[in-house]
């Protein structure tokens, strides 16, 4: 995200009460914490019960706030707090089920598990993508749906380290502190994340070559149209 | 290096924080395995991928607006 300096400056415009500060910061992150809060429920109402207390929680703490990790890490961190809250709450509605902070029982399907190769390595090799410009593929509408529908379908814990590591950037520490998880369990649970879509992107894309030449150039034309 | 250890420090590789005590056992399984160099390259691709979505939220204005005056109230009323 922003770098340290940049960060710093944030937070003295928000000590300073600049609303517009604020409220560019709400809508910076506003998706981001309701895609994480879906990790912790199936009910969209409830996600967004919990993103709102986390902001106005953000907004008490604020002063007290000192920089030990980054603003972003802080406010996961906070909403981590709220949905366990949330989900205790409302622990009788079958619907929100609190995943827990293990990850086990999350298979990896036909990928490799850290530190075990499938039997007979690469007995099916990966099939390069030849693409021109590798960046088109977060560029192309189409590819980041994709990769969002795969990040959708991940199990909950999966999806936290996923969201948090990747889609965020956090620290390995940090994401493993917020989510109460192992550097090992963290590991492998991003490793079956990127894995999983790999394999969605890899779908994608050689779909893709039976309908054109030139891969992401007729994929980039698609997405800027769609 | 072999091509189970060097899947399993291709995230870290692909995060540019691999150990640099496995730094040029890796590199070198990487430039003679081409499976291996064709799925790190597929992997640095979707972490890249992963780090340039933008998830999006339903709308929400009442909520936004509930959470300016909220901060409005804990940190003064000054317009910027």
């Amino acid at each position: 995200m922003e770098n340290h300096r940049e960060e710093e400056a944030l937070l003295a415009r928000l000590g300073r009460g600049e609303e517009a500060a604020f409220a560019a910061l709400v809508d910076k992150l506003h998706g981001r914490l309701y895609a994480f809060a879906r990790t912790f429920t199936t009910s969209p109402a409830l996600a967004e019960d919990i993103v709102q207390e986390t902001w106005l929680a953000v907004i008490r703490g604020l002063a007290g706030f000192e920089g030990r990790s980054s603003l972003r890490t802080w406010i996961f961190g906070i909403l981590v707090r709220r949905a366990k809250t949330v989900a205790s709450r409302e622990a009788r509605r079958p619907e929100v089920p609190y995943p827990g902070a293990n990850g086990h029982a999350e298979n990896s399907g036909e990928e490799w598990d850290l530190g075990y190769g499938r039997r007979g390595l690469w007995e099916r090799a990966p099939v390069p993508w030849g693409l021109e410009d590798p960046a088109a593929v977060f560029q192309t509408k189409e590819a980041l749906e994709i990769i969002d529908q795969a990040v959708r379908e991940m199990p909950e814990t999966q999806r936290q380290v996923v969201l948090l590591r990747d889609v965020e950037g956090l620290e390995a520490a940090d994401a493993c502190n917020i989510l109460g998880l192992s550097e090992t369990n963290q590991r492998v649970l991003l490793h079956r994340g990127r894995a999983r879509v790999r394999r969605a992107l890899d779908r994608y894309l050689q779909g893709q070559t039976d309908l054109a030449g030139p891969l992401m150039g007729s994929a980039r034309t698609r997405g800027e149209r769609a | 290096m072999n091509c189970v250890e060097a899947i399993d420090v291709m995230g870290d590789a692909a995060e540019d924080r691999l150990d640099p005590s496995c730094s040029a056992g890796f590199q070198e399984h990487i430039e003679e395995c081409p499976p291996c160099a064709t799925y790190y390259e597929q992997l640095r691709i979707t972490r890249l991928a992963l780090r340039n979505l933008d998830p999006a939220a339903p709308e929400a204005p009442a909520r936004r607006a509930e959470l300016i005056t909220s901060f409005r109230r804990a940190f003064g009323e000054r317009k910027n």
